[in-house]
């Protein structure tokens, strides 16, 4: 074939044999679009995607997170002592898998990066077939996880969000979350603020700049404003930072009293201890000892930042030290999977689990659209955090949360938040559409 | 136009395009065969073709390329808030952002050559990266990353039609782009661009680039101006990345930050050398084996490993899985790693001088191309 003197004939052909080509494949996918719904489970298992980070700064969090899913799969299956399916007040499951199929499950690695956990989550969905997508460790990637899922018609159950904006803003239809917000955290620390350090406070905010550090900065100084205090100034820092000193130093001749570290996991336990190393909690201001507060903890960075925790005020979800019957059996068959007690993440984790595969019993389907409709509205108790409501409007659990503080009487190494106050649900309740957004429509959609 | 190309480019071209579009039947075998991986293929093949007219040709070795393709995903993203669904002009847009960012950082950067090249270019990403990551939250939404959203104006699309309920698609003229259509479009812009790589590399530019390569000064001697066509191989390896973006973007219309990390701007230099650099084929092999890795090895966990070496006695099964599992699941980037050291100790010319080197053993004799001097000796500008 003569390419360099290509003439009518010789193009047509081509071209032709191309686009034939090309449309070939329209003939298989169109096949393949047999199913009722996406991945719908046809043989004796149904899997499940758990999607956490195994790798980079919150893979701790994703190492726990991982436990509980794993534990769950196991209680689901009739394995294990069958953990919360006991204390659970929906008794669907009986632990015989779902709607007669075993559970199965694949894995995936989100690197805490936005476009590593869509590649694995969309791995998770088209190439093995997983029904539903759970866990995260950040904000950022829930909200982008949550956008893929909903664009795909898989239920996303997210695991350890905290921003106002995974179930405000950018709420889907697909996508619920147990895990509480920011704004909770600040209707659950506000009260126990005022009562320790008084009405008349000046607040410094450090914050992490990413939509969850802006949710919890907005939601904390509405809540402590609403208190009487005074907000002196907001100053975002880049995750990850590693060196906070030159956002501390400011703080010291800022007239300020409270200086309010909205960060999290390795950047929490840099800024904490650095600003414990100036001296600030050694200061006094304004006549008052000055104070640190942590709006959102968790033990594994308590862990982490040692020392320097004991005394600070936060917020949690749950703690493996609640002493009620379903928060005790988790601790119990938790540890004696794995020989020491769940972070929060394990727990919020293992419940989503749980509750996505109870609504699938009770809908008698897997079908997204009949899932959902399952789990918007449900009411239930007995997975730890007291009464519990999925609301319908905002698919955001409302629960219990504790405000804690980092215990200076440690009876184990993992003895490290105290709880200092159980706040009721109908105190953390809010309107719905305070956060905008909106869910979009509950139609099946295939993949 | 086709009068450089011999009866063999013809053949390696009908060969790459039949291999890349039958790509979704050949995979299904090794777990590669879902539509989500194909586009990966298809996507950092392209920003390999591309990092490699720079790289593989002047030997300028730039450690920045990740800005372009994040330049690219943001534009694109932009196009489809703005204007349209429509994945064709958001390519457009993506191309033409990079383009322009590429002539403003190569200006700057090419002033100097070697490893000052390339910290000049490592520089500028990570400035792209920190803007796009906090300073430029109103364009870049942060962490978080830029996403669609239901109120965005989409002018073109609301037009002509109103806006259904739910977020809209990316399409081609109606054709949705997420799943094997998205890979079929980025297949034929993959073979777009490997079509014109193969032009650049046996035309007099691609000549002149490459002797660039070999002796800068003697080029200056002879009284040619080298910078203007460093700074063309500089642009077109960037339009190049930034159609990756875009591809990115229009088969998942989110873009992040991390997209523009130092790591991803090493990655599609490993992509390259472990490929082969200089030749025409090797970076999209290199390209396909990285992402392989990321996404198969990654995925494997204890059960899979259990289920692997289910056929061994209890107490060394345990002990393979042990080890095994190093290299697995979280631990993929030291199989990457070893891989990665084994090809360049012992086949410093990548994947292809591998292929080569069987084909000599089968006897096959092949007429040296000048495509293939320049592979295994990647050496540095000056």
């Amino acid at each position: 074939m003569h390419f360099d003197k290509m003439n009518r004939r010789g193009f047509l052909t081509s071209t032709a044999a191309l686009g034939a080509g090309l449309a070939m494949p329209t003939i298989f996918t169109s096949a393949s679009r047999a199913q009722e719904y996406c991945n719908m489970p046809t043989g004796d298992t149904v899997v499940f995607g758990f999607n956490v980070p195994q790798t980079g700064a919150y893979a701790d969090e994703g190492a726990d997170e991982l436990r509980a899913y794993e534990l769950a799969v196991k209680h689901l299956n009739g394995e294990g002592d069958g953990g919360l399916l006991n204390t659970f007040t929906s008794k669907a499951l009986k632990g015989s898998g779902v709607l007669g199929k075993k559970v199965a499950f694949v894995t995936g690695d989100t690197q805490t990066k936005s476009d590593a956990a869509r590649d694995s989550a969309k791995r998770m969905i088209e190439k093995e077939g997983a029904i539903m997508i759970t866990g995260g460790s950040s904000s950022g990637v829930a909200v982008a996880v949550q956008g893929l899922c909903n664009e795909m018609g898989i239920i996303f159950m997210a695991g350890l969000t905290h921003s106002n904006d995974t179930t405000g803003k950018d709420k889907k239809r697909y996508g619920f979350r147990h895990f509480f917000n920011a704004y909770m955290s600040g209707q659950a620390l506000g009260p126990v603020l005022a009562e320790e350090y008084g009405t008349d406070r000046r607040a410094y905010h450090l914050t992490a700049d990413y939509t969850w550090g802006w949710t919890q900065e907005e939601s904390i100084i509405n809540a402590t404003e609403k208190l009487g205090w005074e907000t002196v100034s907001a100053v975002r820092t880049p995750l990850g930072a590693g060196d906070f000193s030159q956002y501390i130093t400011p703080v010291l001749n800022s007239g300020a009293d409270v200086l309010i570290l909205n960060h999290y996991g390795k950047d929490m336990v840099n800024s904490l201890t650095q600003a414990v190393q100036f001296g600030l909690r050694d200061k006094q201001v304004n006549g008052k000892d000055f104070q640190v507060v942590v709006p959102l903890f968790s033990r594994l960075m308590a862990q982490g930042a040692g020392k320097n925790i004991e005394g600070i005020l936060g917020t949690t979800n749950w703690n493996w030290s609640l002493q009620d019957d379903a928060s005790q059996a988790f601790v119990k068959s938790f540890g004696e999977e794995y020989g020491f007690p769940p972070s929060q993440a394990a727990h919020t984790c293992y419940v989503q689990t749980l509750l996505y595969a109870d609504a699938c019993e009770r809908a008698g389907t897997f079908a997204a659209p009949e899932v959902i409709k399952a789990l918007e509205g449900f009411e239930f108790d007995g997975m730890g955090n007291g009464p519990t409501l999925y609301r319908a409007e905002d698919h955001q659990c409302f629960k219990k949360a504790l405000v804690v503080r980092g215990n200076d009487d440690k009876q184990s190494e993992y003895d490290l938040l105290k709880v200092v106050k159980e706040v009721d649900r109908e105190a953390l309740t809010y309107d719905a559409s305070i956060f905008g957004g909106d869910l979009g429509p509950n139609e099946g959609k295939s993949c | 136009m086709f009068a450089n190309l011999s009866r063999n480019d013809w053949l390696l071209f009908l060969g790459f395009s039949i291999v890349v579009l039958i790509s979704p039947w050949t995979l299904t075998p090794f777990g590669a065969g879902y539509p989500a991986l194909l586009q990966k293929f298809c996507i950092f093949g392209i920003f390999a073709l591309g990092f490699n007219i720079l790289f593989g040709l002047t030997g300028y070795l730039s450690f920045g390329h990740a800005a372009f393709l994040g330049v690219g995903s943001y534009a694109a993203v932009w196009s489809f808030k703005l204007f349209t669904m429509n994945v064709l002009p958001s390519v457009i847009f993506g191309i033409a952002a990079a383009g322009l960012f590429a002539v403003v950082i190569g200006y700057i950067s090419l002033r100097r050559s070697g490893i000052y090249f390339s910290i000049l270019t490592l520089a500028f990403a990570q400035m792209s990266y920190n803007l796009a990551y906090s300073v430029l939250t109103p364009i870049t939404n942060g962490e978080t990353g830029l996403q669609l959203t239901l109120n965005d104006p989409r002018i073109i699309d609301n037009a002509f039609a109103a806006p259904g309920a739910g977020l809209p698609q990316t399409n081609l003229f109606g054709i949705d782009m997420s799943g094997y259509p998205g890979f079929y479009f980025c297949a034929a812009a993959l073979i777009v661009c490997f079509f014109l790589t193969m032009r650049i590399f046996r035309s007099p530019f691609g000549m002149m680039l490459r002797a660039i390569k070999s002796n800068q000064n003697r080029m200056r001697y002879t009284g040619f101006n080298t910078r203007p066509y460093l700074l063309t191989a500089f642009v077109i390896s960037g339009m190049y990345a930034g159609l990756a973006g875009s591809l990115m973007a229009a088969t998942d219309p989110l873009a992040g930050a991390e997209r523009m990390q130092w790591t991803a701007s090493g990655e599609v230099v490993l992509m390259t050398i472990l490929g082969g650099v200089g030749t025409l084929v090797g970076p999209v092999l290199g390209a396909g084996v990285i992402k392989y890795f990321e996404n198969i090895f990654s995925s494997f966990n204890e059960g899979t490993l259990h289920a692997a070496f289910a056929f061994l006695p209890v107490g060394l099964e345990t002990v393979m899985v042990k080890l095994a599992g190093l290299f697995v699941g979280e631990g993929w980037h030291l199989t990457l790693g070893v891989i990665f050291m084994l090809i360049v100790i012992f086949l410093p010319g990548g994947i292809m001088e591998g292929i080569a080197r069987l084909a000599k053993l089968a006897g096959i004799k092949r007429k040296p191309s000048h495509a293939d001097m320049s592979a295994g000796s990647a050496q540095p500008a000056e």
